[in-house]
């Protein structure tokens, strides 16, 4: 991406004036921090807040190597190492958790950023500047509404007695008799799949087709003089041209791979369909919350942060190693 | 050969765009579908909608399933509650993200790298639910009004986006006030603050939606306090209730302390609050659509 570089341009001409700037001291001493008063004023307590609500909690991964009873003291709790991760990975609710997490991940993974590229590449070919904008608008308004609107949206679309989805299938034969969807298992990942790209297409589409416009316009003439058509043009100068963005935004969502969302499941999902829509986030709710298991649940959250971070630094690096543009 | 290339190449335009401008008309439909039958719904008799067939328009005009969300007080005060959370949020959580970035845009700052560093790592790095909820009741924000506010204040996408758009602003705005004898306080909030107005819409969308839309941390925090219930708990709670009773109209009755009968189901009711709960979300985005848009533009760039 040029912002980057410009980015490295601006830090350097910042670099050159803070040697000419003698006044200002940059290494890190007391002195500096006096000087900069305002500044740490400024950010500090922010950051001491960031520390308590994000960092303080990791004390609580003790637990996982712990069989721990609320109504014991620190020190009186039993001690009992990887036992709980054993447990974990040797259950089958948990391995069943997991593949339906990187499942539902995975396709939403796959077909969002599909659907996302897909709508962008078309958006882009439409010349009425208002017609484009209007589509625009309404294809993002989904992003905006919370999961709990959007899950009793998609319950009474896919109603038995009066969903339209059964309705607009009997109409076009292609079904014969409506279709419970949401009390069978096999149809729960393609819901969640398709519930996912109607809310948040049209969001995932604004930074595809702010890349696309920021394509140098002259490839496409050059394009246009060596007789590309309108589907080559989209394949050799569009979607290269869109790489970077891409890249970028693959490497932030593979970190949250284990991410496959948690309300749209919590919320769709019934005793019918549990071996298909309980994901990680869920099974954490039922053991530590309900069931009172923290020391299962808290093990089974810190695989889920680990798997996380170490994918975000392979992504990254093959990034790197691919001469792309990288996150960290 | 010649005149049928030419010939092709004048059609094949007409053709393209027609068929893209009709995948754009089914997106649309597609899109606004649910919300035009749930308006529908909400205005239509609640057992004539059970036999069916309403789609864009109600058949059997009533306000009385609005008329039964807001006899019962409990809706009252779950939006007072939903208010009160999102406009304190939003106000805080600017004030905080802004003042941040401003400080991390100072590249002569020596905590620079390392509180930007710290705010980075939150984005992959979270303890998990169990410990976080530990802490929340370590501080004994359990049953709470805070549980909203508190745990989310400042989060690293908005701080990116803020502090990269600050980085974009001329230097020559701050270093007369400098000069002057301005300290960073006030150039801040004098100078810099002023000057965000775009990327302050946008951050504050995101933060205001983000708390309007919350209701796992009533769910988790809060939920056997009816006080600090929300709207979208609310909804939760009837989305709850109808999936599993498969449109009872009995169920209703007492859960609605609603003396009319079958003339409001639990599918009707749901539908009067859908409405009620996106209504102030579906009034306020087009005033700031043109913000967003360069909001996650400036978030997706790194650094």
């Amino acid at each position: 991406m040029s912002d980057a570089v410009l980015d490295k341009q601006v830090k350097k001409q910042k670099t050159r004036n803070r040697r000419v700037d003698p006044e200002i001291g940059v290494s890190l001493s007391w002195k500096t921090l006096k000087i900069q008063k305002q500044l740490v004023l400024m950010s500090v307590p922010i950051a001491i807040y960031l520390l308590i609500f994000n960092y303080v909690p990791i004390w609580g991964w003790l637990m996982a190597f712990q069989n721990y009873r609320p109504a014991l003291s620190f020190g009186q709790q039993e001690w009992v190492g990887l036992q709980q991760f054993r447990f974990l990975f040797a259950d089958e609710t948990f391995l069943m958790v997991l593949r339906n997490t990187v499942a539902m991940s995975f396709i939403n993974l796959v077909l969002g950023t599909v659907t996302a590229i897909g709508l962008a590449l078309l958006l882009n070919e439409i010349k009425v500047k208002f017609f484009k904008r209007i589509v625009q608008s309404i294809s993002y308004l989904p992003h905006f509404l919370s999961w709990v609107i959007a899950a009793g949206i998609v319950a009474t679309s896919l109603s038995i007695d009066d969903g339209i989805v059964n309705i607009v299938l009997m109409k076009l034969h292609i079904i014969q008799e409506p279709i419970m969807w949401l009390s069978e298992g096999k149809y729960f990942w393609g819901i969640v799949g398709a519930s996912n790209v109607w809310k948040e297409v049209g969001w995932g589409t604004i930074i595809y087709l702010a890349a696309i416009t920021s394509i140098d316009p002259s490839l496409y003439e050059a394009a246009s003089i060596d007789g590309a058509k309108r589907f080559q043009k989209m394949r050799y100068v569009t979607l290269p041209g869109i790489k970077a963005t891409f890249v970028i935004l693959l490497i932030m969502n593979i970190g949250h791979i284990l991410d496959a969302g948690f309300e749209l499941q919590y919320l769709l999902g019934n005793g019918l369909t549990v071996d298909w829509s309980q994901t990680i986030d869920i099974f954490v709710l039922k053991y530590g919350i309900s069931m009172g298991n923290y020391s299962l649940a808290t093990a089974a959250g810190i695989f889920k942060t680990i798997v996380s971070v170490v994918l975000v630094f392979i992504a990254n690096y093959i990034a790197k190693r691919l001469g792309e543009e990288r996150l960290i | 050969m010649k005149a049928v290339t030419k010939g092709s190449s004048r059609i094949e335009p007409v053709v393209f765009h027609t068929i893209n401008t009709i995948f754009m008309l089914f997106v649309v439909a597609i899109t606004l579908y649910p919300f035009l039958h749930t308006i529908a719904v909400s205005f239509n008799d609640g057992s004539d909608t059970l036999s069916g067939g309403i789609y864009f328009w109600p058949r059997d005009w009533t306000l009385e399933n609005y008329r039964a969300v807001f006899i019962s007080g409990t809706i009252y005060h779950a939006a007072f509650i939903s208010v009160s959370r999102t406009v304190l949020s939003t106000v805080l959580g600017v004030f905080l993200t802004t003042m941040l970035a401003y400080t991390l845009a100072q590249s002569h700052f020596v905590l620079r790298k390392k509180i930007g560093m710290l705010f980075i790592l939150t984005m992959y790095f979270n303890a998990g639910l169990i410990p976080n909820y530990f802490l929340i009741k370590e501080l004994g924000l359990l049953h709470s009004f805070w549980v909203y506010i508190l745990p989310s204040l400042v989060s690293a996408f908005n701080l990116i986006i803020m502090r990269t758009y600050i980085r974009g602003l001329p230097g020559s705005l701050t270093e007369s006030a400098k000069i002057d004898g301005a300290g960073d306080f006030r150039i801040f909030w004098k100078i810099i603050f002023p000057l965000c107005t775009p990327v302050l819409a946008t951050v504050a969308l995101f933060i205001a939606v983000g708390s309007w839309n919350a209701w796992f941390d009533t769910f988790l925090y809060a939920s056997s306090d009816i006080k600090l219930s929300t709207l979208q708990y609310e909804m939760m709670k009837l989305l709850g209730s109808t999936m599993s009773t498969n449109n009872d109209p009995s169920l209703l009755a007492g859960n609605q302390h609603n003396q009319a009968q079958a003339l409001v189901t639990p599918a009707s009711i749901r539908a009067a609050i859908t409405i009620v709960t996106a209504v102030p979300i579906l009034f306020v985005y087009p005033f700031l659509q043109k913000y967003f848009v360069v909001g996650l533009n400036l978030g997706s760039v790194k650094e």
